[in-house]
C-alpha cells in the first residue's frame, strides 16, 4: 500500500516476477486496474457497470450450485425444486439469491442501459461497446425467459408455450421452428431438457461477451458525465483504488437491496400461480412474464391490428424484437456530436421521457388488455419508436446545445464555463 | 384433441386480443389478518401452528394431503422425537420389494412423506364429488393474497345474494373466485376440542389452520428472518467502512 498507485513496477516477488516473463498476468492486471486512467468525475451512475459484473457472478454461483439439485424432468422439476427449498441445506436461501438475483440483474442493467443513453455513451468511438452491451441484453433475456421454465409451474409451463408459440408467427418455416424449440407437439419434457441445458449455456456466452464488451471499453476508456474527452493525467485517476473503493461502497448500498428482497420479500417479484405445479389442461387466467419482460410483452399485444398485408400477431412479433434490434442503431440515430445530455436542453428532457414510457408499457404488459389499457399500450408503443426514429435524430440536428466545458479538470475544480456548472 | 386446443388456449393467451373479463375477478379481495409471521421480526407462533396442525389432522386431512411435509419436519412445531414416531406409525405406507420380492405393508416412520388421503388424482374426485381436494404444503404461497386468501375461503362461506342460485354441489363463499366452490364448509364452531384450552370458534380454528399452512408452505421462514438481519447488520457496517475508506481515498483528489 505504500506505492504510489500510479507507479509501474512489475511484479515484486521472484516467483510472479517468473511468471509474468512468460504469462503476463499481472502486468496485464496492474495495467488494466492501477494503470488504467478513468474520469475523475464519474458519478454513481458509473457503479452499475460493475454491479452488473459481479451480479452476473452471483447468478452463474449460484446456479451452478442449484443446477446440482434441481432434476430437468417435467415429472420431477417441480418436485425437485420444493427438495431444494426445504432438504439442501440453505436450499432456499440459494434459490431466493437466484430468483431474485434475475430481477436485480436486469434492474442493474437497465440502470446501465439507461445510463449510456443519457449520457450518450454510444457516440463515437464506443460504437461497439454499446452494441455489444445490446447483445448482453438480448441474451440475458433469453437466459432469464429459459430460467424462468425450469420449477414447472403454471407460470413457467404457460409462460413457456405462450413465447414459443410466437415464433409460429415466421412464415413458412414458423411451424417448423416452434416444434424445434419444444422438441415435440408440445411443451413438454424435451423442451424443458433443452431450456435447462441451454440455460446452463448462455450464461458463459454472457461471461465472453462482457469480456469483449470490457476490452471495447479500456481501449478508449469510460465515458463521463460532462461527456468530453479526458485531455491528460489532470483529467484521470487510476482505477484502483480510487474507482475499486467507490464500487465496493456502491457494492454494499445495492447488496442491501438485495438481501431485503431475499431474506424480507423473497416472492415479490414472482407469479403466486408459479407455485402450482404445471398443468396443461387447465390455462391460468391472466398469463404474465416477468416483470423486466413486460414492456416487450405490451408491445407485442399492442398490434391488434393487420397492416400492409403483414398479419397482426407477426407485427407484433417483429415490433416486439425491434424494440431490441433498434437499440443497436443508436449510435447513428442521434445526430448531435454532443454526448452528455446535460448540454442538450431537449434530448435531456427526451430521455426522461423515455424511461416513463417504458414504465406505461410494462404497467400495460401487467394488465389484462381491455380498453384504456390496449389505447395506452399503442400509444406508448407508438412514442418508443417515435423516440428512437424522430426525436433522436431530429433533435440532434435542430437542438442548440449550451457550450462544453474546455476540460474534466477545469470542470472538477469549478474553473471551467459557467455552463457545465448549472 | 389437446394438441389444437392447446395452440389455440396459447395464441389466444398470446395475443389477448379477446380475453373476456371473466367472472372469477369479482371476488372482492380478503381484508388483512394479522399474522405473527410478518414483518422483518416475524416468527411463526408455534402454539398457534401446533393448534393448527390439529385442525390439519381432524379436519383437512380427510380430504387434502400435504405431499412436501415428512413426518420428521413437525419437530419444528415442537413435537418431541416420541410424539412423531407415535403420530407417524398410525399411518400405513407400502415399502419394498422385501427379500421375497414383495411389497409390504408397514407403519409410517419419520422419514416417511404425510401419507396422502388418496392413492391417487382419480380416486380423490371420485370420493368428493368430481371435485380435486388441492394439496395444501404450498397453498399458502401458490394463492394471491397467501395467508389472508386462504383465512378468507375458510371463514367466508355466507348465504348467497338474493336471487344467486347456487348450482347443486357447490356452496357459497365470498372470497373465492366466482363465488361458487365445491368443498363444503369445513370448519364449525366447537368442531375440535384443544388441548390447551382455546375456545374453537371457527375464526380461531381457521387462523390457526393458516399459521399451520404458512409454516408448511415456507419451513425456513424463522431462520430466513434471522440471519437477514445479520446479513442487514453487517452490510450496514461494511457500507459504512467502505463510505469513510471512499471519504479518505478520495480527498487526495479534491
Amino acid at each position: 500500500m505504500t506505492v504510489p498507485a500510479t507507479t509501474h513496477r512489475g511484479p515484486q516477488s521472484r516467483i510472479l516476477r517468473w511468471i509474468d516473463y512468460r504469462l503476463p498476468v499481472v502486468s496485464f492486471l496492474e495495467h488494466e486496474l492501477t494503470g488504467y486512467p478513468t474520469p475523475k468525475n464519474l458519478s454513481y451512475w458509473w457503479n452499475f457497470g460493475s454491479l452488473a459484473g459481479i451480479i452476473l457472478v452471483i447468478m452463474i454461483v449460484s446456479g451452478i450450485v442449484l443446477a446440482m439439485h434441481y432434476t430437468p424432468n417435467a415429472d420431477l422439476a417441480f418436485d425437485s425444486v420444493e427438495r431444494i427449498m426445504r432438504d439442501v441445506n440453505y436450499g432456499w436461501l440459494i434459490r431466493y439469491i437466484h430468483m431474485n438475483g434475475a430481477s436485480m440483474f436486469f434492474l442493474i442493467v437497465y440502470i446501465h442501459l439507461f445510463r449510456g443513453l443519457y449520457y450518450g455513451s454510444y457516440k463515437y468511438p464506443r460504437e461497439l461497446l454499446w452494441m455489444l452491451g445490446v447483445v448482453i441484453l438480448i441474451l440475458m433475456i433469453a437466459t432469464a425467459f429459459m430460467g424462468y421454465v425450469l420449477p414447472w409451474g403454471q407460470m413457467s409451463y404457460w409462460a413457456a408455450t405462450v413465447i414459443t408459440n410466437l415464433f409460429s408467427a415466421v412464415p413458412v418455416v414458423g411451424q417448423k421452428i416452434v416444434s424445434l424449440l419444444w422438441g415435440g407437439f408440445t411443451v413438454g419434457n424435451p423442451t424443458l431438457n433443452r431450456f435447462f441445458s441451454l440455460h446452463y449455456l448462455l450464461p458463459f456466452i454472457i461471461v465472453a461477451v462482457v469480456g469483449l464488451h470490457l476490452i471495447a471499453l479500456h481501449q478508449h476508456g469510460s465515458n463521463n458525465p460532462l461527456g468530453i474527452d479526458h485531455r491528460g493525467p489532470q483529467d484521470t485517476i487510476p482505477f484502483h483504488p480510487y474507482y475499486t473503493i467507490k464500487d465496493l461502497f456502491g457494492l454494499s448500498v445495492f447488496l442491501l437491496l438485495f438481501a431485503f428482497f431475499v431474506f424480507y420479500d423473497p416472492n415479490a417479484f414472482v407469479s403466486a400461480d408459479n407455485y402450482i405445479p404445471a398443468n396443461p389442461m387447465v390455462t391460468p387466467n391472466h398469463i404474465v412474464p416477468e416483470w423486466y419482460l413486460l414492456p416487450y410483452y405490451a408491445i407485442l399485444r399492442s398490434i391488434t391490428f393487420d397492416f400492409l398485408g403483414i398479419p397482426s400477431k407477426l407485427l407484433g412479433v417483429i415490433m416486439s424484437l425491434g424494440s431490441l434490434v433498434l437499440l443497436f442503431f443508436v449510435p447513428w440515430l442521434d445526430t448531435s456530436r454532443v454526448r452528455s445530455a446535460r448540454f442538450r436542453p431537449i434530448y435531456r428532457l427526451i430521455s426522461w421521457l423515455l424511461p416513463l414510457d417504458v414504465i406505461a408499457l410494462g404497467y400495460v404488459g401487467s394488465q389484462p388488455p381491455a380498453g384504456f389499457v390496449v389505447t395506452l399500450g399503442q400509444i406508448a408503443t407508438f412514442y418508443y419508436y417515435f423516440h428512437f426514429l424522430v426525436l433522436m435524430p431530429l433533435v440532434g440536428k435542430l437542438e442548440r446545445p449550451r457550450p462544453l466545458p474546455i476540460s474534466i479538470g477545469e470542470a472538477v475544480l469549478g474553473t471551467g464555463t459557467a455552463a457545465e456548472r448549472t | 384433441m389437446l394438441k389444437p386446443f392447446l395452440a389455440a388456449s396459447a395464441l389466444t393467451a398470446a395475443l389477448a386480443l379477446a380475453v373476456p373479463a371473466l367472472a372469477q375477478e369479482e371476488a372482492p379481495s380478503p381484508p388483512h389478518q394479522a399474522w405473527s409471521f410478518e414483518g422483518i421480526f416475524g416468527t411463526y407462533d408455534l402454539a398457534a401452528a401446533q393448534r393448527g396442525f390439529q385442525i390439519y389432522k381432524e379436519v383437512c386431512s380427510n380430504c387434502h394431503a400435504v405431499k412436501h411435509l415428512y413426518y420428521r419436519d413437525t419437530e419444528d412445531l415442537g413435537y418431541t422425537e416420541d410424539q412423531i414416531k407415535a403420530f407417524a406409525a398410525q399411518f400405513k405406507v407400502t415399502d419394498g420389494p422385501n427379500d421375497e420380492g414383495q411389497m409390504f405393508e408397514r407403519p409410517a416412520r419419520p422419514s416417511d412423506r404425510f401419507v396422502a388421503p388418496f392413492p391417487n388424482d382419480q380416486a380423490a374426485r371420485v370420493a368428493n364429488n368430481g371435485a380435486l381436494p388441492p394439496d395444501l404444503s404450498l397453498i399458502v404461497k401458490a394463492r394471491e393474497g397467501g395467508p389472508d386468501y386462504v383465512y378468507g375461503i375458510l371463514t367466508g362461506f355466507v348465504n348467497p345474494p338474493a336471487g344467486v342460485k347456487v348450482p347443486d354441489g357447490m356452496y357459497y363463499n365470498e372470497y373465492f373466485p366466482g363465488h361458487f366452490i365445491k368443498m363444503p364448509p369445513p370448519l364449525s364452531d366447537g368442531q375440535v376440542t384443544y388441548t390447551d384450552g382455546t375456545k374453537a370458534t371457527v375464526p380461531q380454528m381457521a387462523h390457526d389452520v393458516v399459521t399451520f399452512l404458512s409454516w408448511a408452505a415456507e419451513p425456513n421462514l424463522d431462520q430466513r428472518h434471522q440471519m437477514g438481519l445479520k446479513v442487514f447488520l453487517f452490510l450496514i457496517v461494511a457500507a459504512g467502512l467502505f463510505y469513510a475508506a471512499k471519504r479518505k481515498i478520495w480527498a487526495r483528489v479534491h
